[in-house]
């Protein structure tokens, strides 16, 4: 229920980004350069006099964003390719699902690193990026519980009234494994959201003078001794962020998994 | 006299290859459908009852499992032959199938009366309306009350009875030549049972379809079939028709299994046992040389070690895999 309100909170902070900001996230102000927390700036203001308030509200945008649209496009690519490959079990469900386990060898952000690098930046292709590397983990997931829905008699009834594959696919087993794909999806918008941050603090993500929760952070890196507050309010930020998906992701479960109600 | 022939399944050999070696599921089998009639095939679990009605279907998984030889003869084509494409048409089309559970043979997430008009959209390309509305005319047929409520409601709304009715409906909607019901009635209790037999022989007489029964249930054998393979470890042991076989069965196995079923006009033995078959089945993975029954039958002697009996026509239209007839 937290998560809940904590994530609708977020969101309509993204959404309404413009009216609840109190100044604009990249109006300069040489006169207020570096102050710290008051009641004017909440949040303090970084060397160029920028509301840091105002940039950690716009770079919610970015943030939620990304975490959503990249985790819907690898969920889609990665749940189709496994189902497929879980359903098809021959040679192509297998190379399906050898080259996730080599995906998932590696950290999230070492293979987007190596997209960012070959297709360059931008929050179309940092979407892009991300939600390829989300997407082993889908597949592996829809893999394994397909791989029990399509023993099941009905998939088998559904084979005898001659329906073809796609169809089975897509009108009987998505619909029986979509709770607990729902249920990672929020889970990994978390991640994904992290993802995001730590690349964007790497100088991969969408370039400045955009705000993002992950290049303030890394902005605020050099002045960590004389300006704290530039590095740890987008920090917060993206921990408020993380732990809302999380906590979402938890209640789902709970909700969708009659057996740890009764427990 | 061959034109009433519907499927003729010649020397069907169904494999699998499990880790634990070959399994001879289905072993040569042979068996008739004649249009319009019932064909009864009966046998313990395990005994490739279901395995023969899957390759008919073509259903089989592979792997492990691969027919490896035979013939299925449908309407004058070769199933086996055929690509899988022109497979599926057949498939819910011409032959349809009623499977043993109905609580587990409907998506639980679709509308019943979706499930049966997609049955229908598959084949006949109608309009969405139009599957719809058959769907309904269906449940109305296999007595469903209040059709239309009934169509827009999920599986585990309904009772088991209720839910093989719709399993029925989606297998009739395309009035398929050949219904094959795999224990279609094991899952329900004896008086839903009976209304589910009977409304299957209606049905079958108003569709004009062909039964392939599957099932160890002697009793409903009497009430469906015309006609009754034996089934034993993948092999057929004993073909005839039904009245021959509950008036005098051959094959020391069919005999043990009309022993053991409780008669209402016979005396209760004094101990009040029912008579059984001693022993279990033997493991496919490790059949005994020789008739695969020898061991527990009563009557076996050395010829029964030996070598596998064919299956012979003892009299007309009578076939028994036994060297106690054999031999003569």
């Amino acid at each position: 229920m937290v998560g809940f309100f904590l994530t609708l909170l977020l969101i309509l902070i993204a959404f309404f980004a413009g009216y609840v900001a109190p100044y604009d996230p990249n109006e300069q102000n040489v006169y207020s350069r570096l102050t710290s927390p008051d009641l004017k700036h909440w949040f303090g203001t970084d060397s160029y006099g920028r509301d840091t308030l105002s940039r950690v509200i716009h770079g919610s945008r970015i943030s939620l964003a990304v975490g959503v649209c990249s985790i819907i496009f690898g969920m889609v690519i990665g749940s189709l390719a496994g189902m497929f490959a879980a359903f098809d079990r021959g040679k192509i469900g297998n190379l399906i699902m050898r080259a996730v386990d080599v995906m998932m060898c590696f950290p999230a952000e070492i293979f987007a690193i190596l997209f960012l690098v070959m297709i360059g930046q931008g929050m179309d292709k940092l979407i892009f990026a991300i939600g390829v590397v989300m997407a082993p983990r889908f597949a592996r997931l829809s893999y394994g519980t397909t791989l029990s829905i399509r023993e099941r008699e009905y998939i088998e009834a559904a084979r005898a009234l001659g329906a073809k594959r796609p169809r089975i696919v897509l009108k009987h087993i998505f619909p029986n494994i979509l709770g607990e794909i729902l249920v990672m999806c929020s889970l990994w918008t978390a991640t994904a959201i992290r993802v995001e941050a730590n690349l964007s603090f790497l100088g991969m993500g969408v370039p400045p003078p955009t705000a993002t929760w992950g290049n303030m952070v890394r902005t605020g890196v050099s002045q960590l001794t004389n300006a704290p507050w530039l590095s740890i309010f987008p920090g917060l930020a993206i921990m408020v962020a993380v732990l809302a998906f999380n906590l979402i992701g938890d209640g789902l479960r709970d909700v969708m998994d009659p057996k740890l109600q009764q427990g | 006299m061959k034109n009433d022939i519907l499927l003729e399944v010649r020397d069907l050999h169904t494999h699998f290859y499990t880790d634990e070696g070959l399994v001879k599921a289905a072993d040569g089998i042979d068996i008739t459908i004649k249009k319009g009639k019932t064909l009864g095939l009966v046998g313990e679990s395990g005994c490739g009852k279901s395995v023969t009605a899957l390759s008919i279907m073509r259903l089989i998984q592979e792997p492990p499992g691969k027919i490896v030889k035979g013939e299925i003869l449908f309407d004058d084509q070769n199933l086996l032959k055929l690509s899988e494409a022109k497979m599926r048409h057949i498939r819910g089309n011409r032959i349809s199938m009623i499977f043993q559970e109905p609580m587990t043979s409907l998506n639980p997430l679709l509308r019943c009366g979706n499930q049966i008009a997609e049955a229908i959209s598959l084949h006949q390309g109608v309009s969405n309306r139009d599957a719809r509305a058959k769907a309904v005319e269906m449940l109305q047929k296999v007595g469903i009350p209040d059709p239309e409520g009934r169509a827009r409601e999920y599986p585990h709304q309904m009772s088991g009875g209720m839910r093989q009715r719709v399993m029925i409906a989606m297998a009739l909607s395309c009035n398929p030549e050949l219904m094959i019901a795999d224990e279609p009635t094991t899952a329900l209790d004896v008086s839903i049972q009976a209304q589910i037999l009977a409304l299957m022989n209606q049905l079958k007489e108003e569709f004009g379809a062909s039964i392939l029964l599957i099932t160890h249930d002697l009793g409903v054998i009497a009430d469906m079939a015309q006609s009754v393979a034996v089934m034993y470890a993948g092999k057929i042991v004993e073909y005839v028709d039904v009245v021959r076989l509950f008036d005098n069965p051959m094959h020391p196995y069919s005999v043990g299994l009309m022993e053991s079923i409780p008669k209402m006009d016979e005396v209760v033995p004094e101990d009040k046992i029912l008579r059984t078959i001693p022993g279990v089945v033997p493991s496919l993975y490790n059949l005994p040389s020789g008739c695969y029954f020898q061991e527990r039958c009563n009557e076996a002697f050395d010829a029964c070690g030996k070598k596998v009996p064919p299956l012979i026509e003892i009299e007309p239209g009578h076939l028994l895999r036994c060297w106690k007839y054999g031999q003569q």
